[in-house]
């Protein structure tokens, strides 16, 4: 077996056992910790195809993870209130249907992504990241000054969200269902970065030239990448607004942004299970630093750094070694 | 008369007041060898990404198989037969040499590669990629990483890449260069054989290699080309020789 | 909507725009020169900004608490391009983001640390505390006006300063040829670290000058930053004119589309939802001038491929 092979087996176990143990112990929070750490990797697995297999770094992806999240808080506020969200040209009501409500937040993301991505993979390089935080920023303020659903103040999510057969009350089970859809993800970005499409890709962020020279164009891999992309972490936004039951405009904010970048970092930048390994080593630092300090984000800060100066495989990388990359044969 | 493959008719390009191309035309028939030469400076790289496509002309037109392909773009090219290598190599370094070959094969299907089935073991890709690491010397070396292979061996896979095009015009821009007297005799034994699958417009340093191997040279001064003729029509050219005097010293 | 109320709005704008080039000039001039897009630029504003108000609550000068932002955020500046900036030169974009991102934590966490989380006030000079009186009856705070006529005369000083001066040229001719101006026998390390301390002294003259208007608190420079980034992409990365432009096109849009948008929608809807949609429309109405202005030219209205 690879040593990455292992080490991902590792996390994954890991991550399992963690909220299993937690569980037998009733200790119901670091259920729920385990949880944030699934949502977010999935959040950071969106990512990391754009990023670490297309190159394309993007400043923007709270943009997904916050569409995500209002899809969940403003179909359940309507499930709630029992006003349905409009009624022409057809009716569309609020719900409480987790797989519904997955749905549409996969599609409202991947359709922004697409509108996005379309304008700003015109650019690239510096062009591209500023414009893409550009674009974070505007879902920012239009939802701190759209007063429908709460503004600045956020929406709270009164009703629970159902799954059929589970209880989603029970953090378990609420974990469970998050897992199953971190591990699809991993599967998906997995196929995807051993296809025909993902070598195509990898191969644009190295040379660009080169992938033109065989016909095949750049701009509509990265716009696929970037729209598969969005929809991944859309999908996280929609697990996270559950797991908090809460949304505010916070989730569209540059720091949410940055951060779901310094998960993929930590955890070392196109490896499959980095956002993992980045997601759970940042709540570990959270709990722990943020415990000892107030001020954590300067060690976060301080770290960080360090891994991009000095470490630059991240946590991942500096476990398994060099070479990691595409994951190809 | 054989109809050209590829025919640049009377192509012009400035950069403010430099005409790095003054009415340029050439072609390339049917299973011949076109080498264009020039001293430094003379305009071959701009002439080069023109017909290539990543750089438009001011006038003039480019057309490969009797279509006109002045507005289409590198990507388009590519698609429309042109197979070009280029100077510097330019491949994916990270990734193998078999994965580089892969690529040109994918590229050849003049689709958007499929998301889900993993390529490298569609054995169609596969086959085609190693025939053409095979063709050049470097099926062995095919699960190397590109990044550790040598200047010579990377140029060896820019042949190759093309090959897995399966292009109707070749375009080598300078294949031979840095390859050394043993490399560059293999490769010119290679081109002779290649010319007949597809003809090609060899842009190239080495002129040993080019008086072997050419059936036509054109020379490119300061942007015009002064001659196109036979090797021996060119040895003879007064205005050439003139051209190449200072530059023989240099090379 | 009365003349005298929008030429107000107008002038607002003008000086918003005024103060976002002083933050797009420094942002530009640092890419263009090395190449670094540097997302802790905002933090050299906050320090500004804080050194300022320190000062100032201190001394009692509004002068010197101005000396004071350009000496902190200059110095700041130094140190943060010696320390860690100009190992990050030859990196990729991916690599100066994540370390600037990681400079942000720290320096606000920092402030924090220092300052507290209560925000500061700094007082506008009692020199300038009224309201100057314009033509048409407009009476206009004198203190956001210097700030215009200040924004100005930095522009000019810098535009002079590009094209007019030694440093100026060895600047131009770092952004197109590193290898020239080292053969040239200029010293290339030290010429970065000069131009990024312009650019984070102007970032922290810019926070202190907003400092007397808005209240002074750690993340008061990201969202600057942000709008400075629009600004620059709006005016071509490298290019001061750009920069320049698309900083008055943003003040002037940003502000105009506040007024407007709620005025415009209200002429066909009832009020209430009028100032709803408006204003959540004029939130958007900057990065849809980007995105306009992006389909046309890709690279800015003054930037070159």
């Amino acid at each position: 077996m690879r040593r990455e092979t292992l080490i991902n087996t590792v996390l994954t176990l890991g991550l399992l056992a963690v909220p299993l143990a937690a569980w037998a112990m009733d200790e119901p929070y670091t259920i729920t910790l385990a949880t944030k750490v699934v949502i977010l990797a999935l959040a950071g697995v969106g990512l990391n195809l754009a990023l670490g297999l297309g190159g394309l770094v993007s400043l923007g992806h709270a943009m997904f993870f916050g569409i995500g999240g209002y899809a969940a808080g403003i179909l359940a506020s309507h499930a709630q209130s029992y006003d349905p969200i409009m009624e022409w040209p057809f009716l569309i009501e609020g719900t409480q249907s987790m797989p519904v409500i997955w749905l549409l937040a996969i599609v409202v993301s991947a359709l922004v992504a697409l509108a996005t991505g379309a304008l700003s993979l015109r650019t690239s390089g510096v062009y591209f990241i500023m414009i893409t935080l550009a674009f974070g920023q505007m879902f920012y303020y239009f939802t701190i000054s759209w007063p429908a659903y709460g503004g600045e103040d956020g929406l709270s999510i009164y009703v629970r969200d159902r799954f059929p057969g589970l209880n989603t009350l029970d953090p378990m089970h609420f974990f469970g269902l998050c897992f199953a859809l971190l591990m699809l993800g991993l599967f998906i970005v997995a196929r995807i970065s051993r296809s025909g499409f993902g070598l195509a890709l990898n191969a644009a962020r190295q040379n660009e030239a080169r992938v033109r020279a065989v016909g095949i164009e750049p701009y509509r891999l990265r716009l696929i990448a970037f729209v598969i992309s969005g929809a991944i972490t859309g999908l996280a936004g929609a697990l996270y607004a559950d797991l908090n039951r809460f949304v505010s405009p916070v989730m569209f904010s540059w720091q949410t942004s940055g951060e779901i970048m310094i998960f993929v970092i930590l955890g070392g930048v196109a490896r499959l299970f980095g956002p993992v390994a980045g997601a759970a080593l940042f709540i570990i630092l959270e709990e722990v630093l943020g415990g000892v300090s107030d001020y954590w984000h300067i060690y976060l800060g301080a770290l960080l750094l360090i891994v991009v100066l000095f470490a630059r495989g991240g946590l991942i990388g500096l476990l398994a070694g060099r070479n990691g990359g595409g994951g190809h044969d | 008369m054989t109809e050209s493959l590829l025919d640049i008719r009377g192509i012009s390009k400035s950069f403010g007041a430099l005409k790095a191309s003054d009415d340029v035309s050439l072609d390339l028939k049917q299973g011949e060898i076109h080498a264009l030469i020039g001293p430094n400076g003379a305009g071959k790289s701009t002439l080069i990404a023109q017909i290539a496509g990543s750089l438009r002309p001011d006038s003039g037109e480019v057309w490969l198989e009797g279509r006109n392909v002045t507005h289409h773009d590198t990507v388009a090219r590519a698609n429309a037969g042109l197979g070009r290598t280029f100077q510097i190599s330019s491949l994916a370094m990270e990734d193998t040499v078999l994965q580089n070959a892969v690529l040109g094969a994918l590229g050849a299907r003049h689709r958007v590669p499929g998301v889900w089935r993993p390529v490298m073991r569609d054995s169609d890709l596969r086959a085609t990629a190693i025939e053409a690491l095979r063709e050049v010397g470097l099926e062995e070396f095919a699960h190397f990483r590109t990044a550790d292979l040598s200047h010579g061996q990377r140029r060896q896979l820019e042949v190759a890449v093309a090959l897995t095009l399966r292009p109707h015009v070749f375009l080598m821009d300078e294949p031979m260069a840095g390859l050394g007297a043993e490399g560059s005799a293999i490769l010119v034994e290679f081109l002779r054989n290649l010319k007949s699958r597809a003809p090609i417009l060899l842009v190239e340093h080495d002129m040993d290699a080019v008086f072997q191997l050419a059936d036509r040279i054109s020379v490119l001064v300061y942007g015009r080309i002064i001659a196109t003729g036979s090797p021996d029509e060119i040895r003879a050219n007064r205005e050439v020789r003139e051209a190449y005097l200072g530059e023989e010293d240099e090379e | 909507m009365d003349l005298v109320l929008l030429i107000e709005q107008l002038l607002n704008g003008l000086q918003f725009g005024v103060m976002l080039f002083l933050m797009a000039a420094g942002l530009t001039l640092i890419f263009g020169v090395m190449g670094l897009i540097n997302l802790a630029h905002g933090s050299l504003y906050m320090v500004g900004a804080f050194a300022a108000a320190a000062v100032a609550s201190a001394t009692g000068s509004f002068t010197l608490a101005l000396i004071a932002s350009l000496a902190a955020a200059a110095i700041a500046g130094v140190i943060v391009e010696m320390v860690v900036i100009r190992r990050l030169y030859d990196r990729d974009h991916l690599d100066q983001v994540l370390a600037t991102f990681a400079l942000i934590l720290i320096f606000s966490e920092g402030t924090r640390w220092v300052f507290g989380s209560f925000p500061l006030y700094l007082d506008v000079p009692s020199a300038l505390s009224g309201a100057v009186d314009l033509p048409f009856g407009i009476s206009y705070p004198a203190y956001r006006l210097a700030i215009i006529g200040i924004g100005f005369v930095v522009a000019f000083g810098l535009f002079l300063l590009i094209t007019r001066t030694r440093i100026g040229m060895r600047i131009r001719a770092g952004e197109s040829d590193r290898e020239m101006i080292a053969a040239l026998g200029v010293n290339i390390a030290v010429l970065y670290t000069a131009v990024f301390a312009l650019g984070a002294a102007l970032a922290g003259f810019a926070g202190a000058l907003v400092g007397a208007i808005q209240s002074v608190q750690v993340g008061m420079g990201e969202p600057v930053l942000i709008l400075a980034f629009v600004t620059i992409v709006i005016g071509g990365i490298g290019s001061i004119r750009g920069a320049f432009v698309g900083a008055l096109l943003v003040g002037l849009t940003d502000t105009m589309g506040r007024v407007l948008l709620p005025v415009l929608f209200g002429a066909f809807m009832n009020p209430s939802a009028a100032t709803s949609i408006g204003s959540a429309l004029a939130s958007m109405s900057i990065y849809i001038l980007m995105a306009a202005i992006l389909l046309f030219k890709p690279t800015g209205l003054y930037g070159s491929a």
